[in-house]
């Protein structure tokens, strides 16, 4: 049986690896961009970027002092036993939350949105923002925490199907251009795209997209995996790269998810994880053992099932009929 | 220091900054700071400009770089400081406080997130002769933390809390920066968006736009949107 002691304390450690360390995946890319970065200054601020994750390492400190919003993913094996209930687990997060602000430190960056209240804790109503999902067969429990930045670089639009792959460019080239320029988003970034749901599922999506997969992974759909390549050609080629400057570093990596929508309609959702791409996974085992990761695996088959009945092994095909 | 690439010109500079270095920047320079600045953000200038509270401190005496940051900061249960990170917040939103800002605090460098339009720099910087410096990246929290030697003083944390408080900083090898506006109102980001800008029509050409427009895609609010 899982101890609240236990969730809270791979919790803080993921806090911390996550606020100080940057994902090795996302590193890489940022590397092979300064690379072959033409514009003079958007290379001068990759190589920058580079310098200061070593630092944040070697020091123990944030990588940015905008250490966003803490929040957190939880997937629970069907076998998973945890003492402390439901509500349990939440305290134990809220309560890592909390001392990580501290310890680490984090900049407090809730607030109340009307009175400005600050707890300088980085907990307060509906924060953190705690998302639950289930894996068949398993009794691990993984958690993974995002402090994603940025008030710049995230957008909605209801598309409809006669718009196509055009409306889709262009609502990404719309998105990136404007949170672009003067590198409001933070850029070269991940970029995640929602397509389809309700208006807040494909929020969630998108979301899910920017900050759950790593650089380099493809969605299993071979046509929508051929477009996440092609949207991030496009990206890359609008002419501006960090900051804003003349170049070609702007997306990183571009992540589609899909959810059934509405028969009229085709929401798409933007979202840009930024020079800090921070996130950090742990799984706890049924025995309270640990192993420390920075790629959350958190689509798996079982999350984009799109039949009523699961079986496992999850026979994979691309269309159920 | 962080090894620019060629043909970037790095100068270092001391604080209070004198208006010759001021007069000697182009946009475009790399800088790195030594000695004294602080933060102050909308909170501060609310409670000096909006209520017309004194300021806590003899500011033009003590440091003439205003830094628009909130640091990743904890006071420890024995009073003292941990810095670990900061970062800069975007500027733009301040332009409004910065006439007065200037009058009442002495600035010449304003330090910050992604600058702020040339209109600005020419109608609010240039008259105070002031400078904006952006930072870079931007997230190179940890870089500038390293560079800050020692918290001076805080102000006005109970009233305004860790992010809004106004902190003087002792820093060393403060950067980097880069030169966005210089004294004759040039700004670099502008001439960069510029350059940008050139190329977007072939970007969009043969790109169908949706049936479905929305509100600020025309500045006519009496359009439809269909
Ligand atoms: S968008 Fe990301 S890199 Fe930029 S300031 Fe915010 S957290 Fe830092």
């Amino acid at each position: 049986m899982i101890a609240p002691d236990d969730i809270e304390e791979a919790a803080c450690r993921i806090m911390a690896n996550a606020a100080i360390d940057i994902p090795a995946d996302y590193r890489r890319s940022i590397q092979r961009m300064a690379d072959g970065e033409s514009g003079d200054l958007s290379c001068f601020v990759l190589r920058t970027m580079l310098e200061n994750w070593e630092t944040a390492t070697a020091d123990r400190r944030p990588m940015c002092a905008d250490t966003g919003l803490p929040r957190f993913y939880v997937k629970l094996g069907d076998h998973a036993r945890f003492a402390g209930g439901f509500t349990g687990f939440e305290r134990a997060l809220r309560s890592a939350t909390a001392r990580a602000t501290h310890d680490i430190p984090l900049r407090p960056n809730r607030v109340h949105p009307l009175w400005r209240t600050d707890h300088n804790n980085n907990v307060g109503i509906n924060a953190p923002e705690i998302e639950w999902s289930f894996e068949p067969d398993v009794d691990w429990i993984e958690i993974t925490t995002v402090h994603k930045g940025g008030l710049f670089g995230t957008d909605y639009r209801m598309l409809f199907p006669g718009d196509g792959i055009d409306g889709i460019k262009r609502f990404f080239l719309d998105t990136l251009v404007a949170f672009g320029k003067r590198g409001l988003a933070c850029q070269p970034a991940i970029v995640g795209v929602g397509l389809g749901g309700s208006k807040d599922t494909c929020m969630v999506l998108g979301k899910q997209a920017a900050c759950l997969r790593v650089v380099g992974d493809r969605n299993p759909d071979p046509e929508i995996a051929a477009l996440e390549e092609e949207l991030q050609e496009l990206g890359n080629s609008i002419g501006m790269g960090a900051m804003g400057f003349v170049g070609k570093s702007m997306v990183a990596d571009c992540h589609i998810e899909v959810g059934y929508t509405h028969t009229g309609g085709m929401p798409m959702s933007m979202h840009t994880f930024c020079l800090s791409s921070r996130r950090a996974t742990v799984r706890i085992r049924a025995d309270s053992s640990t192993e420390y990761r920075t790629d959350p695996k958190w689509f798996t088959p079982y999350m984009r099932r799109e039949t009523v009945e699961w079986q496992t092994p999850h026979p994979v095909s691309r269309q159920s009929g | 220091m962080a090894d620019p690439a060629p043909g970037f010109k790095t100068v270092r500079l001391k604080v209070p900054v004198s208006g010759e270095d001021l007069a000697d920047l182009a946009i475009g320079t790399i800088v790195y700071l030594d000695g004294v600045i602080y933060t102050g953000r909308e909170g501060v200038y609310q409670r000096v400009l909006g209520e017309g509270n004194p300021l806590p401190l003899d500011l033009p005496a003590v440091s003439n770089v205003n830094f628009h940051c909130s640091p990743a900061a904890a006071v420890e249960p024995d009073g003292r400081y941990k810095v670990g990170g900061v970062t800069a917040t975007a500027s733009f939103r301040f332009a409004k406080w910065m006439a007065d800002w200037f009058r009442v605090s002495g600035a010449r460098v304003i330090i910050g997130k992604g600058g702020m339009t040339g209109q600005d720099y020419r109608d609010l910087f240039l008259p105070a002769g002031a400078v904006y410096l952006t930072t870079v990246g931007y997230g190179t929290g940890a870089l500038l933390g390293r560079g800050i030697r020692r918290v001076r003083e805080v102000h006005w944390l109970g009233e305004l809390g860790n992010a809004q408080a106004l902190w003087v900083f002792e820093v060393e090898n403060f950067g980097p920066f880069i030169v966005d506006s210089d004294l004759q109102g040039n700004s670099l980001f502008e001439q960069q968006a510029e350059l940008v800008n050139r190329n977007l029509e072939e970007l969009y050409a043969g790109l169908r736009p949706p049936a479905l427009s929305r509100y600020g895609e025309t500045d006519d609010r009496k359009d439809e949107l269909i």
